[in-house]
């Protein structure tokens, strides 16, 4: 049994017109045994940019802590906000200073980057687990349902969608993707962040 | 294991494999269905079920080589593993209650297989491990079944049914077979539930749980179970026992089949939506409480996020 699988969990992240969109299902389970249905996976890391971190529970909570500590001392050292390409490279080398006792994590991130004139550009982003990165200028998945859902957003998304059409996308691909994957469900959590407010949603979802 | 004495015995599994299709096959080199349709008999057109056996050694270390082993579970062909079926004996009958999912590794392949088989009017059959195996075999207990009526002018007890079943895959006894069955009915002795595994195992008892989510199953089952129960109430308890199941165990849910054996034979309750148990209960239904299983129970009244505040 893969360590990858062994907690169960997937996330994925979307770009829209001006936004992006990031969910991830609520399970944690020990293999088979479902045991949280309350285990989120992305936590906000400003107020522009949530990373989700799907894989081992017990890495989830020790990165969810270690890049709030980098996050505040970059953030102390330099007087400003970390935007969201630095984060990434952030997120990259500190996976890969594991290289070769890696955290069980493949990071997903949204977020929206400032641009010269004084607007925002959606960005997301993911790794593997030893950090190597992947811009990628439509969707990104990660977890154990990471198949299913490249089937599904390959299907659905397109480009340009507005925040409330990018929702939907998002929401019945991660709904439908992690129905066809026994190691994740259980609840779903979407984030939808524009220039000027996040939407939060949590989904009613299939819980077996 | 004697590959040399096993390849020339008459007495194993493969020898009797091997004398049938000498017997019924002119030429060995080809079947007759490769001139054409057998008319949908498959194996059965002549009467007696004959296997292709791999050209090796030990078919069955072939088989294992190749096939998905709690061992070994990388790169196989992946045969359906997870599953829960339940059944039990009560004043009432027969409650036979199963879920729906298939899985082959980590992916779910169905959500609507029927993991009741309903082998004639007075028996059923559940399906867990190996689907192709169950559905074969209970299939062709019911042609024995039925040949039994026959000949003898009566129909089969289920101790009978249950015996050659179990008979039977005792011949193919390290040859790969993966099955749990429940062979469950109504004869003479009244309501009879037989537990029958591809090891050869065949046991008499009132209550029976197989597969992943049993543990599930079996801890609802236990505490509400009595010899007593209404009807409504055994109704009630076989679904909520399955959904307990499919709730915790990854490899069971999506929906359950409800059934119900009676002196006048089996009778489909219903399908029951596993999610929809979850959230609204199975409706309106006899013995049920009105209200979703699991969902205000323990995910509103916590303090996590409002799920239908902003839905």
């Amino acid at each position: 049994m893969s360590i990858m699988e062994n907690n169960g969990g997937s996330v994925i992240a979307m770009v829209g017109k001006e936004c992006v969109a990031i969910a991830c299902d609520l399970r944690l389970g020990n293999q088979a045994l479902g045991v949280s249905s309350d285990f989120q996976k992305i936590f906000p890391v400003t107020d522009r940019i949530f990373l989700g971190l799907p894989g081992l529970g017990t890495d989830v909570t020790t990165l969810k802590e270690l890049f709030r500590f980098r996050v505040n001392m970059y953030t102390i050292k330099e007087e400003r906000e970390i935007e969201p390409e630095t984060f990434a490279h952030l997120v990259s080398s500190t996976l890969y200073e594991h290289r070769f006792g890696p955290y069980f994590i493949e990071p997903v991130m949204a977020g929206l980057s400032k641009t010269p004139s004084g607007g925002f550009k959606p960005f997301i982003a993911a790794t593997d687990l030893i950090g190597c990165l992947n811009f990628a200028k439509d969707f990104v998945v990660a977890g154990t349902a990471s198949s299913k859902l490249f089937g599904v957003a390959e299907g659905l998304w397109e480009p340009d969608l507005e925040p409330e059409d990018l929702f939907e996308t998002i929401s019945q691909t991660i709904m439908n993707a992690v129905d066809r994957d026994a190691y994740s469900g259980w609840g779903c959590i979407v984030h939808v962040i524009t220039k000027d407010q996040i939407v939060t949603r949590t989904l009613k979802a299939r819980m077996d | 294991m004697n590959t040399f004495a096993d390849r020339f015995s008459t007495s194993t599994a493969a020898g009797e494999l091997r004398r049938a299709k000498a017997l019924l096959e002119d030429d060995a080199e080809f079947s007759e269905a490769s001139w054409g349709s057998e008319a949908g008999f498959g194996t059965l057109a002549k009467g007696v079920p004959t296997f292709s056996v791999p050209a090796v050694p030990s078919p069955s270390a072939f088989l294992r080589l190749h096939t998905d082993d709690h061992a070994d579970p990388n790169c196989r062909i992946k045969i359906q593993h997870g599953t829960t079926t339940l059944a039990f004996r009560f004043k009432g009958g027969v409650i036979v209650a199963v879920d729906s999912r298939a899985t082959a590794g980590s992916y779910i392949a169905s959500g609507t297989v029927k993991k009741v088989i309903e082998i004639n009017p007075y028996l059923l059959g559940t399906m867990a491990g190996g689907a192709a195996d169950c559905q074969y075999w209970e299939t062709y207990l019911g042609i024995h079944c039925r040949l039994h009526e026959l000949r003898n002018r009566e129909r089969i007890s289920v101790s009978a049914a249950s015996k050659y079943l179990s008979n039977l895959v005792y011949g193919y006894k390290g040859m790969g077979l993966s099955m749990g069955t429940m062979i469950c009915g109504w004869d003479k002795t009244g309501p009879a539930i037989f537990y029958v595994d591809s090891d050869g195992t065949r046991l008499k008892g009132d209550l029976f749980s197989v597969g992943s989510g049993s543990t599930f199953a079996y801890g609802v089952l236990d505490q509400g179970y009595h010899w007593d129960l209404s009807d409504e109430e055994a109704q009630e308890l076989g679904r909520r026992s399955i959904y307990a199941a499919g709730h915790r165990d990854a490899f069971s849910g999506n929906s359950c089949n409800l059934y119900h054996v009676k002196e006048d034979g089996w009778r489909f309750i219903g399908n029951y939506d596993i999610s929809k148990l979850h959230y609204e209960g199975p409706g309106d239904v006899p013995g049920s409480a009105g209200k979703g299983y699991g969902y205000d129970i323990r995910v509103q009244s916590r303090n996590a996020v409002d799920v239908t505040a902003e839905a």
